[in-house]
């Protein structure tokens, strides 16, 4: 009260706080401010210092970049050497060695249009079009067979760029499929509706694993003799069914965020469905489910490695048959950090550019 | 786990009530131009893919020569890697014509599974590595040992068996994966380390002292690995089994990818008839009569395929062993070819 009465009179005997700055008042206010947070700070402190140095030395100071498998066996440090002399099986798989330069080609245009395709200026009509003519020369360049260059069949395919190529074309083939089934399960058409909700439920009964499990064991059987459909066919299917059932009910949650008012606004100007989905209520609500519709893509990604289960061989499996080498076994830790880096900034990629999406739509 | 294992029954199930090949892998091999063969994807020595992504192994090259015998080319061929689980639903299924994947026969397999399988192309059986200094020099004086081993496969039970028979005790130390079974071995967590003997030659390989570890005499069970096909299919399975055999045979005969053009002048009738220059083998078997000539010439006789999958110039070292020619004390043995 007398503070509030006498506010710019200062009690006697008191002087103006100190604002003290530095390092250790940093510390002080940051690390020390309790008995509990010394404490943790204290843990915290030893335990990094038990890990990081040793872990330099492993990883840097004692490190081998270049060596045989001998020389590393006989040092003590990290054998990154498993890395270069494994990189090309690593990264492309069975492709024939000598043609290595088609998929890396490949991969570089799909980088390069995925790059392309971030930055929201450049979402035209003209960039679909640069989208189906990219996957023409990507498909043109891995399969082969015209314009001179050596078919290669897509059972060699493996590696980098079917991890690549499963991911991306699961998140783009799932994210429509997705869309349709949120709608579906919100039509008033009770046979859509039915067909919707038995789809994604059961679909998301099951893990993904036994999904590829039966597209690769138990769906030719079903087949008549002699008709076998493409391994990487079968899982890409898989991945999309599987990815759609997720990205529905995500969809779903932000169909429902959208308001009433919505609806009847979009109604009352005459739209049919169609128009009154596409232009009012999809845009609002896709929006609106960005971040978790972006973990839902991440974890899609990641669970392409799954695909070792029907012995594809992914960026994972080729890291995998490499480490089964005698010369090399052993050196697991090394090539498994590889793979993890890679996994690493496919995935921080991804997070990074829908946090700025949604900073751009201003969600 | 468990699921995979349901799954698995179940598609053993469907395969088993479901098509019955009967004789016509053979027209859908030369139909479609090239040989599928499963194969194994991860075991070095037997089948998987080599820095470069080509193929290497025994199982490997096996199948290459009955794409040699079929086609009078090695590189007409698929490989289909899988998994332990996947093995048999891709035969049955039709996926693959031929399996060369360090399947072991067993009655079992070859009734209730329906399978055929071809003459063994390596016999390998389960063995103890132990450090040099436990002074141990048979497994009858591991009494009490800490056993290192791979949890759920034949090997543990084996291993089971085999002490519980001889009235010792063992501790198992069960880990999930091969490379850190290994690493816990060497690191002494162990006294034994079990596996086949195939295997523990590679493991012997990448002990930080290959030297201070030794492999003991004693096999304790069987495994001979062959090549499968579908049951019922005979000329195909003909065409499997004595592709193998032409390989076993071509040794015998002292017949190598060197000097296989040099042998076709050879005056022993033996080796006419297995060449072709004598017709009627090829002719028996729906192949051409050039058929074993080629598989010598483009993959080579069963000796050559072993030192260079496996013999004392890889990785593993394995001796001969039990995969010697009969001549020189082992179990590799071909009928006539005539």
């Amino acid at each position: 009260m007398t503070a509030a009465t006498q506010p710019t009179v200062r009690p006697a005997g008191l002087k103006a706080p100190v604002i003290r700055i530095g390092v250790v008042q940093w510390m002080r206010r940051n690390l020390f401010n309790g008995v509990f947070n010394s404490l943790l700070t204290v843990v915290v402190l030893l335990l990094l210092y038990k890990i990081v140095p040793p872990f330099v030395q492993w990883a840097f100071i004692d490190s081998f970049w270049t060596s045989t498998a001998e020389q590393c066996r006989a040092g003590g440090g990290a054998c990154w050497s498993i890395i270069p002399a494994n990189l090309r099986f690593i990264i492309f798989g069975f492709y024939p060695y000598e043609l290595h330069w088609r998929p890396f080609l490949a991969m570089l245009l799909l980088v390069g249009l995925l790059l392309y395709s971030k930055n929201r200026n450049h979402w035209r009509r003209s960039l679909l079009w640069m989208w189906i003519v990219g996957l023409v020369v990507m498909g043109t360049l891995m399969k082969g067979g015209i314009l001179g260059l050596t078919a290669v069949e897509s059972d060699q395919w493996g590696g980098l760029p079917l991890t690549l190529m499963l991911s991306v074309f699961g998140m783009v083939g799932a994210y429509p499929l997705g869309i349709l089934l949120a709608l579906g399960r919100r039509s008033k058409l009770p046979a859509i509706r039915t067909i919707s909700i038995l789809y994604i439920e059961l679909i998301r009964g099951v893990p993904l694993i036994s999904m590829l499990f039966m597209s690769a064991v138990l769906f030719p059987l079903f087949l008549p003799e002699g008709v076998t459909f493409n391994k990487i066919l079968r899982a890409q299917a898989a991945i999309i069914l599987f990815t759609a059932a997720y990205i529905a009910e995500v969809v779903r949650g932000g169909l429902q965020a959208i308001t009433r008012g919505q609806y009847e606004a979009a109604e009352s100007l005459g739209l049919d469905y169609a128009q009154k989905m596409r232009l009012v209520i999809l845009p609002q609500a896709l929006k609106i489910v960005i971040p978790p519709t972006v973990g839902i893509l991440i974890s899609a990604f990641k669970d392409t490695s799954l695909v070792v289960i029907i012995a594809l061989y992914d960026v994972l499996k080729t890291t995998k048959s490499a480490l089964a080498n005698p010369v090399w076994m052993g050196f697991s830790p090394e090539a498994y950090i590889f793979v993890g880096l890679i996994y690493f900034v496919c995935c921080y990629a991804m997070s990074n550019y829908s946090r700025r999406l949604e900073k751009e739509l201003h969600s | 786990m468990k699921l995979l294992k349901v799954c698995a029954v179940l598609g053993i199930l469907v395969a088993l009530s479901g098509t019955a090949y009967a004789g016509q892998t053979f027209d859908n091999v030369k139909a479609k131009g090239f040989v599928q063969v499963g194969v194994n994807g991860d075991l070095f020595g037997f089948g998987k893919p080599d820095e470069k992504g080509v193929w290497r192994g025994l199982d490997v090259d096996t199948g290459r020569a009955i794409a040699a015998a079929v086609f009078g080319d090695a590189n007409k061929i698929k490989f289909i890697p899988l998994t332990a689980v996947q093995r048999f639903t891709a035969l049955q299924s039709g996926e693959i014509d031929v399996l060369c994947r360090n399947a072991t026969l067993t009655l079992g397999r070859e009734t209730e599974l329906g399978l055929d399988f071809a003459q063994v192309n390596y016999y390998d059986g389960q063995g103890f590595l132990v450090s040099k200094k436990l002074k141990v020099k048979n497994a009858k004086e591991l009494d009490g040992a800490t056993v290192c081993v791979l949890p759920g496969t034949t090997t543990e039970l084996n291993v089971a068996d085999y002490f519980r028979m001889n009235k010792m005790k063992m501790k198992p130390v069960v880990i999930e994966n091969a490379a850190e079974l290994y690493k816990a071995f060497f690191a002494g967590r162990c006294d034994v380390l079990t596996s086949d003997a195939s295997q523990l030659a590679g493991a012997r390989a990448v002990a930080p002292k290959p030297d201070d570890y030794m492999i003991l005499p004693d096999i304790i069970s069987k495994e001979p690995l062959a090549p499968a096909v579908r049951h019922g299919d005979n000329q195909w399975k003909d065409i499997v089994n004595f592709s193998v055999l032409a390989m076993i045979e071509a040794e015998d005969l002292g017949i190598s990818s060197r000097n296989v053009d040099e042998m076709l002048k050879s005056t022993n009738p033996a080796v006419q008839r297995f060449l072709g220059v004598t017709p009627g083998n090829g002719k028996a078997l729906g192949l051409d009569e050039k058929w074993a000539y080629r598989i010598v010439k483009h993959v080579g006789n069963y000796g050559e395929i072993f030192e260079r999958s496996v013999g004392r110039n890889t990785p593993l070292k394995l001796e001969r062993g039990l995969n010697a020619l009969w001549k020189n004390g082992g179990l590799m043995y071909s009928p006539p070819f005539r």
